[in-house]
């Protein structure tokens, strides 16, 4: 007899990632599906995926799903959990969709507090339209748009959602992870799992950003981007919760 | 039942909600801004959400979401907010959703101003946004129509899953007419299998408008515009005044409809035979209007009514298609046209112009 | 028989508020009824004015462009909607802010110092009601009782002392031209 201690998520459907080799998106997939599945929220939920690398994101998840334009992924969240506020709703967005052309939408869903939870994935660089700058690239940082690297005087500075979203009031949970290894893969996972539970709960809306990487448009090999993501992202996007619910505020 | 004295912005609110509409997303621009107001304190007492967006781009996405999550919902705004609207609604058309847009024109283009215009009928009745979509556009010309086909367009974009722009300007929002107010409870919402509102141990639904394989994207193209036949077929709504035996016709939608009657009536006063088609449909246009009036041979000419530089009379003369001639008075930047400059206008073209 | 009314002033004198009253007491006699306004973007210190028409037979046109009857409550609006009014119409001009008589030989012109009857019944504001109730009184385009019914329309249930003044002021208006005439009669 074998025991069996791998399996796919049911809220995963059984098909393959369009992504490229070394690209963390499959990963982060996985945890939300995992975190899904181990909070018995799968019939009630309801995604919104964005425009970017992600836009098929509904072929993969295996809820009810939205495929949101360009940035506005939190707008239609909003509708979405106002009209079923039983409902699980979360959105899945790229650094170019919520940061660029979306900010106005994700600074307005957290100053509303809207109860959803939110799921940013930051690899400094616009995947889909070839490697473009992003708000999230680094100073120095060489992209499609910035080839001499990104100028502070032309470009300039990149956008910390993080310590930014977490001075609104309104946002419940705010935390930066990464995925650059199983140890902190396991941390991204517990912090994906909690900005669920800060929905179930009523507290307040929660995001989690997550480093990610882009072997593709970095011009890294995926085990190159890991390291690169180690070295570079998280020297200028620090990790770590950023706010926590006032509760458990209190109990620290 | 005893008729109540209310503004066309507060009709407006007080139809949709009569019509189950329970959730509201806008964003302050004048001159439909009563509209909000109304509703702000009317959605409560029904239990519904009013909820005021950061921006036009925003409310219309919030009408995606709560509309894709099976609810019956709404924005309203004017010019230069219908404009920054234009991709949600592309992206609504495509995923075939039911909602309701109300466009208060205000003058344009630009900032323009807050008095009545008809200048955005090219915006609403060729999709207005990217892609190749229609929208249903109904233009009431009175407080009581206003609230009659509310309810009729929340029932539209259910039966053909399809958003509803209703066509009003800056007068007819502001005016204020006594309307007898149709039942509250009255109303049908059907069954949302397409509604993406969690799974609930049911199969999964996608609301998507993505088609990034050129073969895929021509199917659902055909079967949108199958669709759009279809409503061309059977939608069309208009209504004839005082048509029978004029030599000229008149051909105005909204408030230049209202003013028109009333031309019709001084022309009809002095024995000239005089009439208005009030399309009340802008899309599908009613060209079955003409082609019946057409017909009945007496008609000269059209002369087409409009609070614009000459919009709606390309689809008066594509329904004509070159049987009569076509004519044009406009006023423009949120000036009315006048009744009595409309009636020299009339009487030049029925003194002067050989049949 | 008046059909269209046109009411002129500058905003905050209560001209939208008092063509209102008109327009339910019109649909309260079961009336057809439009109210249309037309005042600039600022909310307050512009011109303002609204037409209304209440006719036994529907109406085509709501714009009040050739009024029947003006109500002109300053100099600015009288001279701007003067000319605009039919032969053989009504002005009726508040004297109390308008300080010269009309040249136009072919209206109806009735002067009332509305301000000053307004101070008398405690509060300013009330003058454009006192015009109107004389408006009413002269044109017949709805009954008094209806106005004063209408009250209750335009101010909310909590503000039953102003309904009671601006009855006032509606009554004061029609008896001023009443008295006249008896006066004149006597």
């Amino acid at each position: 007899m074998f025991k069996k201690v791998f399996a796919r998520t049911k809220a995963l459907e059984d098909v393959p990632f369009h992504f490229c080799p070394g690209c963390t998106h499959g990963i982060i997939h996985r945890l939300i599906a995992e975190a899904i599945e181990e909070l018995n929220i799968f019939e009630q939920t309801i995604g919104v995926c964005p425009v970017g690398c992600a836009v098929f994101a509904y072929n993969y998840f295996a809820c009810d799903i939205f495929q949101a334009a360009h940035g506005r992924a939190p707008a239609v969240a909003t509708g979405i959990k106002r009209a079923l506020p039983d409902r699980v709703v979360f959105t899945y967005q790229g650094d170019g969709d919520l940061a660029a052309i979306g900010m106005g939408e994700i600074i307005h869903a957290a100053a509303r507090g809207e109860k959803i939870s939110v799921f940013f994935i930051n690899n400094s660089v616009y995947g889909m339209t070839g490697g473009q700058m992003a708000p999230t690239t680094l100073p120095g940082q060489i992209t499609a748009t910035t080839p001499y690297g990104r100028d502070r005087e032309i470009n300039g500075n990149p956008i910390k959602v993080c310590e930014m979203l977490s001075v609104i009031e309104g946002t419940a949970y705010v935390a930066r992870v990464s995925v650059h290894n199983p140890a902190s893969i396991i941390k991204a996972k517990k912090a994906i799992k909690k900005a669920f539970q800060v929905q179930l709960r009523g507290l307040g809306f929660a995001l989690v950003e997550i480093l990610s990487t882009c072997p593709t448009n970095w011009g890294l090999s995926p085990a190159e981007a890991l390291n690169w993501l180690a070295e570079n992202l998280i020297a200028y996007y620090p990790l770590g919760d950023f706010k926590i619910p006032k509760e458990e505020a209190k109990n620290v | 039942m005893a008729k109540v004295l209310m503004k066309g912005n507060e009709a407006f609110g007080e139809g949709a909600i009569r019509a189950g509409c329970r959730f509201y997303f806008g964003y302050p621009i004048t001159p439909q801004s009563e509209l909000a107001h109304f509703l702000a304190k009317r959605m409560p007492e029904v239990g519904g959400t009013f909820l005021q967006a950061e921006s036009e781009l925003a409310s219309i996405n919030m009408v995606f979401g709560a509309a894709g999550a099976g609810a019956r919902a709404m924005t309203s705004s004017s010019g230069p907010g219908i404009s920054l609207m234009q991709e949600g609604i592309s992206f609504i058309a495509c995923a075939e959703l039911p909602c309701v847009i109300v466009n208060i024109m205000r003058g344009g283009p630009g900032l323009g101003n807050i008095a009545p215009v008809q200048s955005d009928y090219f915006q609403a009745t060729r999709g207005g946004g990217h892609g190749d979509y229609r929208l249903i556009v109904l233009a009431p010309s009175s407080v009581q129509e206003i609230i009659d086909l509310i309810r009729e367009a929340f029932d539209l974009a259910e039966k053909y899953l399809n958003p509803v722009l209703m066509l009003g300007d800056g007068l007819l929002g502001q005016m204020m007419e006594p309307m007898e107010l149709n039942e509250e409870k009255n109303f049908f919402i059907p069954p949302r299998p397409w509604a993406a509102s969690g799974r609930m141990g049911g199969p999964k639904r996608i609301i998507n408008t993505l088609y990034i394989v050129p073969e895929e994207a021509e199917k659902h193209n055909l079967k949108l515009n199958q669709k759009y036949k279809k409503i061309e077929a059977n939608e069309q709504r208009w209504e004839n005044y005082q048509t029978e035996g004029a030599q000229l016709v008149l051909v105005a939608f909204g408030t230049a409809a209202r003013i028109c009657m009333g031309v019709v009536d001084y022309c009809r006063d002095q024995g000239l035979p005089v009439g208005l088609i009030r399309p009340i449909t802008l899309w599908p246009f009613p060209v079955k209007a003409f082609d019946s009036i057409l017909s009945l041979d007496t008609v000269h000419y059209f002369l087409s009514v409009e609070m614009s530089t000459g919009q709606m009379i390309e689809d008066v003369r594509l329904a004509v298609n070159g049987r009569r001639p076509v004519f044009f008075y406009g006023r423009y930047g949120g000036m009315l046209p006048v009744l009595t400059d409309v009636v020299k206008e009339v009487k030049k073209l029925l003194l002067e112009e050989e049949p | 028989m008046f059909e269209s009314v046109l009411l002129a002033g500058f905003g905050g004198q209560g001209i939208l508020s008092a063509g209102q009253l008109l327009a339910y007491a019109g649909t309260l006699a079961g009336k057809h009824v439009t109210w249309v306004p037309s005042y600039g973007a600022e909310m307050r210190g512009g011109t303002a004015n609204c037409g209304v028409t209440i006719s036994s037979r529907p109406i085509s046109s709501p714009i009040v462009s050739e009024p029947e009857a003006l109500m002109a409550m300053n100099r600015p609006s009288l001279e701007k909607f003067e000319q605009s009014v039919v032969s053989n119409g009504l002005i009726v001009v508040n004297s109390s802010l308008v300080n010269c008589k009309i040249a136009r030989k072919d209206v109806q012109v009735m002067y009332i110092s509305a301000n000053k009857l307004a101070e008398e019944l405690g509060n300013n504001k009330v003058a454009v009601n006192i015009v109107l109730g004389a408006l009413i009184f002269l044109t017949q385009i709805v009954s008094l009782e209806l106005a004063i019914e209408s009250l209750g329309k335009v101010f909310p249930p909590r503000h039953q002392k102003l309904i009671a003044l601006n009855q006032r002021a509606l009554k004061a208006g029609a008896q001023f031209f009443d008295h006249l005439a008896k006066e004149k009669a006597g």
